[in-house]
C-alpha cells in the first residue's frame, strides 16, 4: 500500500467536482463527455479531475473501441470511510454521552441552587464538590 | 464557523498529520472543562458506550501523568497514557497521548474551550508524528464498528469534511 494512501484519497475527495464525478460513476462507467455533461466545466477540466482520481486509485480507465471509459474503484473509498467512520463514531458517541452528563450536572446544580441552604447540608451529598 | 450543538465535526487536513475534532456543547465553559479534568466525570462519557473506562491516574497539573484503560465486554484492554503540559484549565489542555498497543507513536492533543452565548465550543487538534501514524491510529485499538460497506456513496461522502 502506498504509505500516504489516505492523504491521496482525501486530497482527491477534497474537491466538490471530483466528489460529484464519483457520484456519477456509482451509476456505472462513463466517457469523459458523459461525465462532463452535467457540469459547467470543460472536458479537459474533467479529464484533469479524472487524472487526480486515477492517481488516488479511485478511478480506473479502460478503452472500448474509440471511447475511454472511467470506472469507480470502491476499495480506497472504503478504506477512508472506514477510517473516518471509526473516528467519527468514537467521538460522536463520546460527545453524546458528554451532552447527557452536562445536562444532568446542570440540572443537579440548578436543583441545589433552588434548595434552601439547610436542606443541602442535611441532604445526602455525593461529596464530589 | 462553529458547528451547531449536537454535531461533531472531524476535519482531516490533506498532507498534514493532524485531525481536528470540534463540537459545541450547551453548557458553560467551567462545567465542560470540569467534565474533561475530573476523572470521576471523564469515565462517564469518554469512549463508546460498550467500553468501560477506568482511570488509573489523572494528575491534572503541569507535568502530571495520566493513564486510562478502555475495556470491552470480553475483557480486552486498551491502555493509553501521557503527560499534561502546562496547567490544564479553561484556557486549554495540552497533553501527550500514547496508545500502549503501539508504543512510541506519541501524539500531541491541544484542546481549547470557547464560550459563546452560554454554549461552549471544544476543539481538539491532534498532531501525529507523521501521516502514517495518523492513518494507522484509528485502525489500532478501535476495531469495532466497521462501517457498512453497503452504505450509499453519497451518504458516505456527505459525512466527509475535508479540506
Amino acid at each position: 500500500m502506498v504509505t500516504d494512501r489516505l492523504s491521496l484519497v482525501f486530497g482527491a475527495l477534497a474537491d466538490p467536482t471530483r466528489r460529484a464525478i464519483l457520484n456519477r460513476l456509482t451509476e456505472g462507467e462513463a466517457t469523459v463527455a458523459e461525465i462532463a455533461a452535467p457540469f459547467e466545466v470543460s472536458q479537459p477540466a474533467v479529464s484533469r479531475h479524472l487524472k487526480v482520481l486515477e492517481t488516488a486509485g479511485l478511478v480506473s480507465r479502460t478503452r472500448r473501441a474509440t471511447a475511454r471509459l472511467s470506472h469507480l474503484e470502491a476499495e480506497p473509498l472504503r478504506e477512508v470511510t472506514t477510517w473516518l467512520a471509526r473516528y467519527q463514531r468514537y467521538w460522536d458517541e463520546s460527545h453524546e454521552r458528554l451532552d447527557d452528563l452536562l445536562a444532568a450536572l446542570q440540572s443537579r446544580d440548578n436543583d441545589s441552587q433552588g434548595r434552601p441552604e439547610g436542606a443541602r447540608e442535611n441532604g445526602t451529598t455525593s461529596g464530589k464538590d | 464557523m462553529e458547528p451547531p450543538v449536537g454535531k461533531t465535526e472531524i476535519f482531516v487536513p490533506v498532507g498534514i498529520p493532524q485531525v481536528v475534532v470540534t463540537r459545541a456543547f450547551d453548557a458553560p465553559v467551567e462545567l465542560v472543562v470540569r467534565a474533561h479534568l475530573d476523572p470521576e466525570l471523564l469515565v462517564q462519557w469518554l469512549g463508546p458506550r460498550e467500553l468501560t473506562l477506568t482511570v488509573d491516574r489523572y494528575e491534572v497539573r503541569d507535568g502530571g501523568r495520566w493513564r486510562y484503560v478502555h475495556r470491552d465486554s470480553e475483557g480486552n484492554e486498551h491502555g493509553f497514557h501521557g503527560v499534561f503540559h502546562g496547567d490544564p484549565s479553561t484556557a486549554g489542555i495540552v497533553q501527550t497521548f500514547e496508545y500502549e498497543g503501539v508504543p512510541g507513536h506519541v501524539k500531541l492533543d491541544t484542546t481549547t474551550f470557547e464560550e459563546r452565548d452560554g454554549k461552549t465550543v471544544v476543539r481538539t487538534t491532534s498532531s501525529f508524528p507523521c501521516i502514517e501514524d495518523r492513518d494507522g491510529m484509528v485502525a489500532s485499538g478501535m476495531e469495532k464498528g466497521v462501517v457498512d460497506s453497503g452504505d450509499r456513496l453519497d451518504a458516505l461522502l456527505a459525512t466527509l469534511n475535508i479540506s
